[in-house]
């Protein structure tokens, strides 16, 4: 029985949400294009994969990709993150800071829940669980971490105070690098939380709003 | 009568699906349109562009008095990476090499040095590690000539915007900002390493400014030119950013 809409994510989040999407896969793909003019961290990527995804002796169309797109993704992320902030959004994202312990504790349940390990869920305040709570603060902090060493591989003479606050160049590439392998882990362990969950679930994040009493 | 409440799921279901195809429709088509357009040196022209907007950022944040690391210097005649033959590959009579100056007219040569000449003048020894625009670096020392130490050699009082060099065989060119050709780590190099330059690193002399990415630090100088304009640059033609500028 259907008794009430609630309104789950304001419209501006869902556009950023779905926008980011498309700005991260382009920025990750002509990252990679970067990546294979020094690829160093072996064995990342077989080379089955730089053939398969076309890849070779693209390093300047990647470049001039990677420094277009940067602006409108950091733009896209910034806005996404002003509006969780003054909407008030952050509160059910951001965990409680005087909760980390019960935090991680609940987030290791919902992971033993989510494998079939575990019957039941830990009690949940709020729209999302002590997991996904942690791993959208987690993708947050990654977005911020990308930009800082990003800025710190992009001008590292110019920004050399930020360069070597984070461990000098080859450091910080390799920051960049393993935060962008972090995009692609968490959209894959997302995609298929997102399927599991069904089309109630996914349907709040394209139309805006849950229906409490609906069977998923 | 449907329920009021299923019907108004129904509708905003619908629309945002729609308002959502339409968004992927536009992406999509801008993503195509981009690729489609005409190309300014190797590039979509909007790509060249918004690089050309990072440059004029990236010069007016810059300032010379920032330094590369200067790490340790390594021993004298430690091996330093070789990467890139371009205009390496003419013979060249190393005793009849000369450094030409040209310009603003093209053909016109308004000096020439030997290398003892350059040797005699005030000479600087730095170490730095510099970042090849394929993503690796390597850290070495050098010695030679600051470039704002051989404009005062040169006697020129004016600053065209732009410098030009280019390998004796014409193969190799790039061309680089005043600005950055006055970083106190610019230099016209005859030793690397505490060793003269082999013939790999660019002997007789070569550029070397880690402000920019190595692309820009031409081996086996023949020419320099100074011009108002922008000057040609072999990867900038290829589709790199002409300011590569770190």
């Amino acid at each position: 029985m259907l008794t009430r809409m609630i309104e789950k994510h304001p419209r501006l989040i869902r556009w950023t949400h779905w926008l980011n999407f498309a700005l991260l896969a382009i920025m990750v793909w002509s990252g990679v294009l970067i990546y294979w003019a020094n690829d160093v961290y072996r064995p990342f990527f077989p080379l089955w994969f730089y053939n398969f995804f076309r890849i070779n002796h693209r390093l300047a169309e990647g470049m001039a990709i990677h420094f277009t797109f940067m602006w409108p993704t950091a733009v896209n992320g910034t806005v996404y993150f002003v509006y969780l902030l003054i909407s008030g959004q952050s509160r059910e994202i951001f965990p409680h800071p005087r909760s980390w312990l019960r935090l991680g504790r609940d987030a290791f349940r919902v992971a033993l829940y989510d494998l079939g390990l575990a019957k039941e869920l830990p009690r949940q305040d709020g729209i999302y669980n002590a997991a996904q709570k942690i791993a959208y603060s987690g993708i947050l902090l990654m977005g911020m971490g990308s930009i800082a060493s990003g800025l710190a591989i992009y001008k590292p003479i110019q920004a050399y105070w930020l360069t070597s606050l984070l461990g000098g160049y080859d450091f910080a590439r390799l920051i960049h690098f393993v935060l962008a392998m972090g995009y692609v882990l968490f959209l894959i362990i997302h995609v298929i939380q997102v399927l599991r969950a069904g089309w109630r679930n996914l349907r709040s994040m394209i139309a805006g709003f849950d229906l409490p009493g609906e069977i998923k | 009568m449907k329920d009021p409440i299923a019907r108004e799921v129904h509708k905003r279901t619908r629309r945002s699906i729609l308002a959502g195809l339409a968004g992927a429709v536009i992406g999509i088509s801008g993503w195509k349109w981009l690729f489609s357009q005409e190309r300014d040196e190797g590039l979509p022209w909007p790509l060249r562009r918004v690089l050309g907007l990072n440059e004029t950022l990236a010069s007016a944040c810059y300032s010379n008095s920032r330094l590369t690391p200067q790490p340790p210097a390594p021993a004298p005649g430690s091996p330093i990476r070789i990467n890139g033959p371009l205009g390496l590959e003419s013979p060249v009579d190393f005793t009849q090499w000369s450094l030409r100056i040209a310009g603003p007219f093209e053909g016109e040569y308004e000096k020439e040095f030997s290398l003892d000449e350059i040797r005699k003048m005030p000479r600087t020894e730095t170490t730095t590690e510099l970042k090849c625009i394929e993503g690796w670096t390597e850290r070495f020392s050098y010695s030679g000539v600051k470039f704002s130490d051989f404009l005062v050699q040169l006697g020129r009082p004016d600053r065209p915007a732009y410098v030009g060099f280019e390998t004796p065989d014409g193969e190799y060119y790039v061309s680089l900002d005043m600005d950055s050709m006055l970083h106190p780590q610019t230099l016209l190099a005859y030793e690397m390493n505490g060793k003269p330059l082999l013939i790999a690193h660019g002997a007789p002399l070569r550029l070397l400014v880690p402000v920019k990415y190595g692309i820009k630090s031409l081996k086996r100088v023949g020419t320099i030119t100074f011009s108002d304009e922008r000057l040609p640059d072999y990867w900038a033609e290829r589709g790199y950013d002409w300011y590569a500028g770190l």
